[in-house]
């Protein structure tokens, strides 16, 4: 497979960020890491994951969607849409990447949204498999594994060189162009990371999470329960699941008058605030533990309702170590399923 | 990119304004060409569809085409002052240009499973804007449909909505059977007085007939539950819902019901559909 040390990465880094926009996982100054636009001398972080995830990149917090030019009676609507430029995200990890899945049975189903995909087709998405999977981590809960990460083009590490899989045309461009860096590399070593990467993930404390109480026909059921009293009972409405979970994908639409014009913005919203399906006659979800059912029927009912089984999670466990009453999805999923 | 967005609307412009009640105008709409010339439909739609309007800078809302698919001339909006963008749009004048952008959502059965039937409508106030679109389709495609029976009821006589073609089409219409109701006594007012649920009881309706229902909450649950007194049944029942949209396509994620968004599964159900998901609406 191709290969490069791992001291000549930030040469690879270099070559890709001349031709077009490259985002790396970087190191904050408070330990935490952020995708960040590479820049000489920036260095790959070694945090097992961003705090965002890179949907940030697909479907940004605010977007503007069209502008709007207002005269006395008349309105002119100004499509200020433009082709993306290319760009690539490098180090998305297999939760991450498998997220664009979720995502794009959203937004490129039929009508498909033309903002989503014109920054699809424009991005490369480089992934780079987990060494060291965290506490929090259960993709595996969802058929994912970490140490065969989806995406444009696959990465691995054994400790010494990265290796590089292109998966698709688009990544095969990516490891084209970038081939002259490339030499050809004796996997021996990054498959014993692989096994020892299992072995890490078999002794995770949510290895054995389990989906089945969420197949079939279990909506009305898990509507119903009445764990949402005591699951919901501290929640504070706060949206930060919302705000970091690669799949959550509810929007707010809303104009700004710039004094000038109108512009009109795609905001990202979310399920768990109060005034999210207030209307003027009234609200359908008045209580926090509505809004709480909501997101979690959605991610483990609804979403895989219509989508043939897939969940709506990909067990990233950003929920879990971000949730300021220290409540998430794996507890829901453990409640719900003792009957 | 050029292929079109649905989030990105069309302009129209409002050509006539009808002051039907108190609170309740109905808006005509035209398209404008490219050489600025008013007249014709931004986009065609089956009864029960919905849009999209928005004057941008205050808001956008869905809103039911109250005109039937079978007026080629122009699309019609009953909206009843209740919000910020409602009012806005009550305070508009002739010649105001709008924004829409549709048509969104399922649309009453109307050529499959209610074709050749008797139907039923019974609408509450502003409900009965959705099921115009459907009884003026019913009456341009006569041939196709059995009797038709329109139960409607309101808070008082002034209060009803589109009085005066119910009185001077409707009612004119063979096949044609159309009762009002008002909640109160009111002067001037002859006719029936009672709540519309009570009232559909009363005028026991045939079991043949297939029923569409549209009003306030309250009004649908105490006629659906009368009309299964009398012996319907839920899938012989339809109603349309509303609930808060954002893209009106399914993915803003906000007006589900249980595993369907009223925007794109719905807003047309029958009773038996609801019955299988949560009592969020």
């Amino acid at each position: 497979m191709l290969k490069i040390s791992i001291e000549k990465l930030n040469g690879l880094f270099k070559a890709v960020a001349e031709k077009q926009t490259l985002y790396i996982p970087a190191d904050r100054a408070d330990g935490a890491s952020e995708y960040k636009k590479y820049e000489d001398g920036m260095t790959l972080s070694k945090n097992l994951n961003t705090l965002r995830s890179a949907k940030d990149f697909f479907f940004p917090q605010t977007e503007n969607l069209a502008d709007f030019k207002v005269e006395g009676k008349k309105i002119e609507v100004i499509d200020i849409r433009e082709e993306a430029e290319d760009f690539v995200v490098f180090g998305v990890r297999a939760c991450d990447a498998r997220s664009f899945t979720i995502l794009d049975k959203v937004f490129l189903s039929e009508p498909v949204d033309s903002y989503y995909k014109n920054r699809r087709e424009h991005g490369t998405i480089v992934t780079m498999a987990c060494a060291k999977p965290a506490e929090t981590c259960f993709c595996g809960t969802f058929g994912i594994d970490p140490t065969e990460p989806e995406g444009d083009v696959s990465c691995w590490s054994d400790g010494d060189s990265i290796f590089f899989r292109p998966n698709n045309e688009k990544g095969q461009k990516f490891v084209d162009s970038v081939s002259e860096l490339l030499e050809d590399g004796d996997t021996a070593k990054l498959d014993e990371t692989k096994a020892q990467t299992k072995e890490i993930m078999a002794k995770l404390p949510l290895a054995n999470l389990s989906t089945e109480a969420f197949g079939g026909d279990t909506l009305m059921e898990h509507f119903k329960s009445e764990k949402w009293a005591e699951l919901s009972e501290s929640c504070l409405g706060c949206g930060t699941c919302t705000f970091v979970c690669p799949t959550c994908q509810c929007y707010d639409i809303k104009d700004f008058n710039t004094g000038h014009g109108i512009k009109r913005f795609r905001c990202w919203d979310s399920c768990m605030y109060s005034d999210f399906t207030k209307m003027a006659h009234g609200n359908i979800r008045n209580s926090q533990l509505e809004r709480f059912r909501q997101r979690f029927m959605h991610k483990l009912v609804y979403f895989p309702s219509n989508n043939n089984g897939e969940f709506g999670c990909v067990g990233c466990g950003r929920c879990l170590s971000k949730c300021p009453i220290s409540m998430n999805i794996v507890k829901v999923m453990k409640a719900l399923e003792v009957k | 990119m050029n292929a079109n967005d649905t989030l990105i609307p069309y302009i129209g412009v409002v050509t006539d304004i009808r002051e039907d009640t108190p609170d309740v105008k109905t808006f005509r709409v035209n398209a404008i060409a490219p050489d600025g010339t008013v007249g014709g439909k931004v986009f065609e739609h089956m009864p029960g569809q919905c849009a999209m309007l928005s004057v941008p800078g205050v808001g956008e809302g869905m809103f039911s085409i109250t005109s039937s698919p079978t007026n080629k001339e122009f699309m019609e909006f009953s909206i009843k002052k209740c919000g910020c963008l409602t009012t806005w749009l009550h305070a508009m004048e002739v010649g105001q240009q709008i924004t829409l952008r549709g048509p969104y959502g399922n649309h009453f059965p109307v050529e499959t499973d209610l074709k050749g039937k008797d139907l039923l409508f019974i609408a509450g106030g502003i409900g009965l804007a959705p099921l115009r679109s459907v009884i003026n389709y019913v009456r341009d495609n006569r041939a196709n449909y059995g009797d038709v029976q329109i139960i409607y009821g309101s808070r008082s006589k002034d209060d009803l909505v589109d009085y005066q073609e119910i009185i001077n089409e409707w009612c004119n219409d063979d096949g044609i059977t159309v009762n009002l109701t008002i909640d109160r006594e009111q002067e001037g007012w002859d006719g029936h007085v009672g709540f519309v649920p009570n009232y559909v009881k009363e005028l026991n309706p045939s079991l043949s007939k297939t029923v569409l229902i549209c009003g306030p909450p309250i009004m649908i649950k105490f006629t659906l539950a009368g009309l299964k007194e009398l012996g319907f049944t839920e899938t012989q029942v339809y109603t349309t819902m509303e609930l808060r949209m954002k893209c009106a396509v399914g993915k803003c994620g906000r007006c589900n019901i249980g595993d369907k968004y009223v925007c794109k599964d719905g807003p047309v159900f029958r009773f038996d559909q609801l019955d299988e998901l949560p009592d969020e609406y």
